[in-house]
């Protein structure tokens, strides 16, 4: 499907060898950022496949996102009924079989990451207790995940950053080994915008298959839509990242 | 009905942003006694007919596992109230 934007400049060239990929697209009950996430995996030139949470099956797809969004309400906690949907239960084998399945939680997608014990720690409410979307500057601390290898080490990117239970929080000795292990991946940059613990904004599992964020890459993905700086597409480099490493393994 | 109450707090050593901002509007209420305020959970779970210990058993489990996230809040009661 051919996609042109309404505003904005050309879209970003692709690759088509990427085509062959396909990155599958959870969508939960109150999921709101799959379409853009479906759309970001196209726009990096793989192909988007739509996985329903009472899926009992993955679809043979290369990878994962897990969107942001509100699902379930964030009754209970955010994420936490999420965790338990059939579909989770096969992401979280194939995250950690020796296949190593790519998985990307953005956001609630990050909440939901943690409530099911794939990464480590958890979200609170913002410690302003606002709900706030603004750009937000990242710096790629870690860029040896499988959803960071086209960014440099040390890059200050700029994407939109939009909740209210974003506070990350772990305990001391969590946060120590995150450091020493190099799992965390992203910080912000600049300003906390939410209380985050030694302002994390991403982590990764210890395989770096596994990578969550609160930021949102999948909204910075076309010309004269994301974030003014940059043209916008910082997050770009998340897809074309994993993107890179299935089509140049699977050759 | 017998009901299963479980209370869910966070943990001490976690900031309780919720809290904080209803022990800043307390004094604006005249309330001024009161130096810090936790906010919790608070679950009913009905059970139609008797809890057995094994009953019991599955509140617990299911406040450990799903009422409850260990990493930032503690179970801090599990008790039957007969209705």
């Amino acid at each position: 499907m051919t996609e042109l934007p309404l505003i904005g400049g050309a879209p970003v060239a692709v690759e088509p060898r990427l085509v062959g990929a396909k990155i599958g697209v959870v969508t939960f009950p109150g999921t709101l950022d799959d379409r853009d996430a479906a759309r970001a995996v196209r726009l990096a030139g793989g192909t988007a496949v739509a996985l329903w949470h009472a899926d009992t099956h993955l679809a043979d797809v290369d990878a994962v996102v897990i969107p942001g969004g509100f699902s379930y309400g964030d009754y209970l906690r955010a994420g936490a009924i999420s965790r338990f949907a059939p579909l989770m239960s096969r992401i979280i084998d194939a995250a950690n079989s020796d296949a190593k399945l790519p998985v990307l939680g953005i956001c609630n997608g990050f909440q939901i990451l943690t409530e099911s014990h794939l990464l480590p720690g958890s979200m609170i409410k913002n410690d302003h207790l606002k709900f706030l979307c603004r750009d937000q500057v990242l710096r790629v601390e870690n860029n040896n995940t499988l959803w960071t290898s086209d960014y440099e080490a040390g890059e200050e990117i700029t994407v939109p950053l939009k909740n209210q239970d974003g506070q990350y929080i772990a305990d001391d000795k969590t946060l120590d080994a995150l450091e020493a292990e190099g799992r965390v991946v992203f910080r912000y940059v600049g300003w906390n915008p939410n209380g985050s613990r030694r302002d994390i904004a991403g982590i990764s599992n210890a395989a770096g298959n596994v990578v969550g964020l609160m930021p949102h890459p999948e909204h910075a993905v076309e010309p004269g839509f994301g974030p003014e700086s940059n043209a916008g597409t910082d997050g770009l480099g998340f897809f074309t990242s994993v993107l890179n490493k299935i089509v140049g393994g699977a050759q | 009905m017998p009901r299963i109450v479980v209370d869910v707090m966070p943990k001490p050593e976690i900031l309780d942003p919720q809290g904080k901002a209803i022990v800043g509007a307390l004094p604006r209420l005249g309330f001024t006694s009161f130096s810090a305020v936790r906010q919790g959970k608070r679950f009913e779970l009905t059970v139609d007919g008797e809890v057995t210990d094994a009953i019991l058993a599955q509140a617990r489990e299911a406040a450990e596992t799903l009422l409850s996230n260990p990493v930032i809040e503690d179970v801090v009661n599990v008790e039957v109230v007969e209705a």
